[in-house]
């Protein structure tokens, strides 16, 4: 116990008292200890001088905070629908049974916690996992068993096989953004040279838009930041990918890191930032020390820091905030929450970021992909950017690409490709439909392949996952309702009731209880979470639904249940654990089935 | 939207009321105290209809109606009972207030196991003699959880509201006893 407060005040010391760095703070304890002790929490309230159930509401909005010690190793498989298309259930089984422990529950021993998270973003070498924050790739029996016996024998994570930990980059296709390189300080230079005048009007020419998949246009955003009168400003990276199904800003940190670095830093000189940060999803912890290596050679090469490259008055430095498992965080305004180490709960917009963001100060969020586009257009200029792409939407977008084909991995593309070309391009064939921009994105069937990836047709921010003839569709409807399910943040009714309702449903369809009310009931709850949502979690989050019930109605009606009416649940069943308790068996201790309970005298339908 | 069917006149060619039944599940009876709130309006109410089952007429079996209005969730074996006789008997049926429609205050236990609520209740309880958790045949059993009456029966009509007012309650019966479409002033249906 001792221990616990020395380190947690080390910490603090460490990061002055800060606590926009709760969050930071919370995620070195967890690292260290697999859980938030209570003695923390009180030495974190004190010194921090913030109430203790503030600090409670926190952990427990984070999926990778826990308040109850996870184990030596805590385990987390990666379960999106591509994961599972990979058979990671049988994995998960597997190890649990080996380890002799439920999904879950911490082993008694308190060596081993197994469990399941939302998408780590290895869907194209997958199955995955996370083994105290780090990645493991590639999952098959072999690995399973070879890692029931790494815990058994309580080996520590830095002497398991190396080769566990591989991730690759898995480019397969390049374009303009992958293939043309910078000079490291080269988009500074440009600045300098240029003025930020006519670096703003650079961007603008070359049609830049959002990376995220909203499409806002970069010079604009910059534009309104620098137009906002404060006295600081702020850049921040939006590196919190968890849109399931993508992973393309994994390769950009791992592989072009420099050239994020330089787009941000461009930002900053531009709107006059002198802090930056990247916001690293807790899932990208293994990039974490890389990325510091990064900053700390910018730095040293005077790419960061004071007088940047010579330039007097030009300060600018990056810090990295790590998130915890909350794909809320992706939103700008929850991230920005997040980063001043609250629960990642969305603001309400206007005010905007570019006005009122971190510590209400004018703030740049931008994707990953957008600020190394932003570096070579600086460099590169207007024209080789413009000169690709389509006519709303200029230069290259990266996808992510995974599910049924022979080669997954990242294909850097010019807008306007169709649907039909990357699936050829990646070797699917067969294929039922397509997911365009994650499980918030569109079901995209076969009769509608001519369509492009582009801002005015498909708009993505990089997922695209393959679903062939073989695939239930539903299971990837249900693998979606879940994940928003547990992925809203609950600060509105529309989207917590909304999808705890819109998840029941889908499940009562899965094992054939459900009637025709049942599928117009998810019409009308999904239309009210459209409407009604606070944010766009809430707002998107029924459209695996409305989508598959427009274009693959089959996998519901194959399922319903003749009948007008169907209970949502056993009722007999809902008895069981009475008659344990009470011992009961009599027959006033059962509930008969009764499958035609409409209205009175009328046949409902 | 469900409609009543047109039976206002009997065999023997007299005027026949519309008949009501109420019934109070796993609730507080808090909406029927609501439902008494229209005050002397009750007078012209029963100009109108006929009561069958309810609090107010002690009938203890539903019978045949048009309308059912259904206050408290579904906790017991009781509940579904009853629930599933004023399906069988009305023609429209109605969901009123907070737990009818979700559950409400009675499901707040759904947060817990059934066996921790009975232990705390019947065992562990303040000034609890003789502990013991009941087991007698006359008392419903209870379900692991507490349900919204939809989950159960069908549901033609949801009146939320905790409880929903007198006003409300009167709009809903006087525009379904018309035929009228449901729609309520804004006043009636917010709640904070």
């Amino acid at each position: 116990m001792k221990n616990i407060e020395n380190f947690v005040s080390e910490l603090l010391s460490a990061t002055e008292n800060a606590p926009e760095l709760l969050l930071q703070d919370l995620c070195a304890i967890q690292q260290r200890y697999s859980y938030i002790p209570e003695n923390a929490v009180e030495i974190l309230a004190s010194k921090l001088n913030l109430p203790a159930v503030q600090i409670y509401g926190v952990i427990d909005f984070y999926s990778f905070l826990h308040r109850k010690a996870r184990g030596t190793f805590d385990i987390l498989f990666s379960d999106n629908i591509t994961d599972r298309m990979l058979g990671n259930q049988s994995l998960i089984d597997s190890l649990c049974e080996k380890l002799d422990i439920e999904p879950g529950t911490p082993r008694i021993d308190g060596r081993v916690t197994v469990s399941v998270t939302s998408c780590t973003g290895i869907c194209d070498q997958g199955p995955a996992l996370l083994v105290n924050g780090m990645t493991v790739s590639g999952l098959n029996e072999e690995r399973i068993s070879k890692i029931a016996e790494l815990i058994e024998e309580d080996t520590p994570l830095s002497d398991w096989p190396a080769s566990f930990f591989v991730v690759e980059d898995n480019i397969q296709r390049s374009d303009i953004l992958l293939d043309d390189k910078i000079i490291n300080g080269s988009a500074i230079e440009s600045l300098q040279k240029n003025g930020s005048d006519a670096l703003l009007e650079i961007l603008e020419q070359s049609g830049l838009r959002g990376r995220g998949g909203a499409g806002f246009k970069t010079a604009l955003k910059w534009r309104f930041c620098r137009d906002t009168d404060s006295d600081q400003h702020y850049v921040v990276c939006n590196a919190d990918e968890g849109e399931p199904g993508t992973f393309k800003d994994r390769i950009l940190l791992n592989s072009y890191a420099d050239n994020v670095c330089e787009g941000m830093t461009l930002c900053a000189g531009i709107i006059g930032a002198k802090k930056g940060y990247i916001y690293l999803r807790g899932e990208y912890r293994y990039l974490l020390d890389d990325l510091e290596q990064t900053l700390q050679k910018r730095r040293d090469a005077n790419l960061l820091g004071k007088n940047i490259c010579g330039h007097e008055g030009f300060d600018f430095d990056i810090d990295i905030h790590l998130g915890a498992g909350a794909y809320i965080c992706g939103e700008e305004s929850s991230l920005i929450e997040s980063l001043e180490g609250k629960r990642g709960i969305p603001r309400k917009r206007p005010p905007f970021p570019v006005t009122n963001g971190f510590c209400n100060q004018p703030t740049v969020v931008n994707n990953v992909e957008t600020f190394v586009a932003a570096a070579k257009i600086a460099v590169f200029g207007a024209d080789w950017y413009g000169s690709v792409g389509s006519s709303e939407s200029t230069g290259t977008k990266l996808l992510s690409i995974s599910g049924d084909c022979a080669r997954p991995g990242i294909y850097e593309y010019p807008f306007g490709v169709s649907i039909e070309q990357v699936l050829e391009d990646c070797g699917a064939h067969d294929t039922q439909a397509v997911q365009v921009a994650g499980a918030a994105g569109s079901t995209v069937p076969a009769q509608e392949f001519h369509r492009s990836i582009a801002f005015e047709d498909l708009s993505t921010g990089g997922s695209f996952m393959i679903f062939n003839q073989q695939r239930d569709m539903l299971e990837m409807v249900q693998n979606f309702c879940h994940f928003f399910c547990h992925e809203s943040c609950g600060f509105c009714t529309p989207c917590r009731v909304g999808g705890a309702l819109m998840k029941d449903l889908v499940d009562k369809v899965m094992v054939g209880h459900a009637t025709h009310n049942d599928l117009k009931e998810m019409e009308n709850i999904g239309q009210i979470m459209q409407q009604n949502s606070h944010c766009g979690l809430g707002v998107t989050a029924p459209k695996p639904v409305l989508d598959t019930l427009e274009k693959f109605p089959q996998i519901y009606m194959q399922r319903l249940a003749n009948r007008g009416f169907e209970p949502a649940f056993d009722l007999d069943a809902a008895l069981e654990e009475s008659r344990q308790i009470t011992g009961r068996d009599d027959a006033e201790a059962h509930i008969e089935y009764e499958p035609l309970l409409n209205t009175a005298g009328q046949d409902e339908s | 939207m469900t409609e009543m069917t047109d039976n206002t006149v009997n065999e023997s060619g007299e005027k026949q009321k519309p008949r009501i039944a109420t019934a109070a599940l796993c609730g507080c009876f808090g909406c029927h105290m609501s439902f008494l709130d229209i005050d002397e309006r009750i007078l012209q109410l029963v100009e109108l209809v006929e009561f069958d089952r309810s609090p107010i007429t002690d009938i203890k079996e539903v019978g045949p109606c048009d309308i059912g209005l259904i206050e408290g969730g579904v906790a017991n074996a009781e509940n579904v009972e009853v629930l599933r006789d004023f399906r069988r008997h009305c023609k429209i049926l109605v969901a009123v207030g907070a737990c009818a429609v979700n559950g409400g205050v009675p499901a707040m236990r759904n947060q817990f196991e059934l066996k921790e609520c009975l232990v705390e209740a019947y065992i562990n309880g303040i000034g609890v003699e003789n502990p013991q958790i009941p087991d007698d045949p006359e008392i419903p059993l209870l379900l692991d959880k507490v349900h919204p009456v939809h989950e159960v029966v069908k549901i033609d009509y949801f009146l939320p509201g905790c409880p929903p007012s007198a006003d409300t309650l009167w709009t809903f019966l006087n525009e379904i006893l018309a035929g009228e479409e449901i729609t309520f002033p804004y006043s009636l249906i917010h709640y904070d």
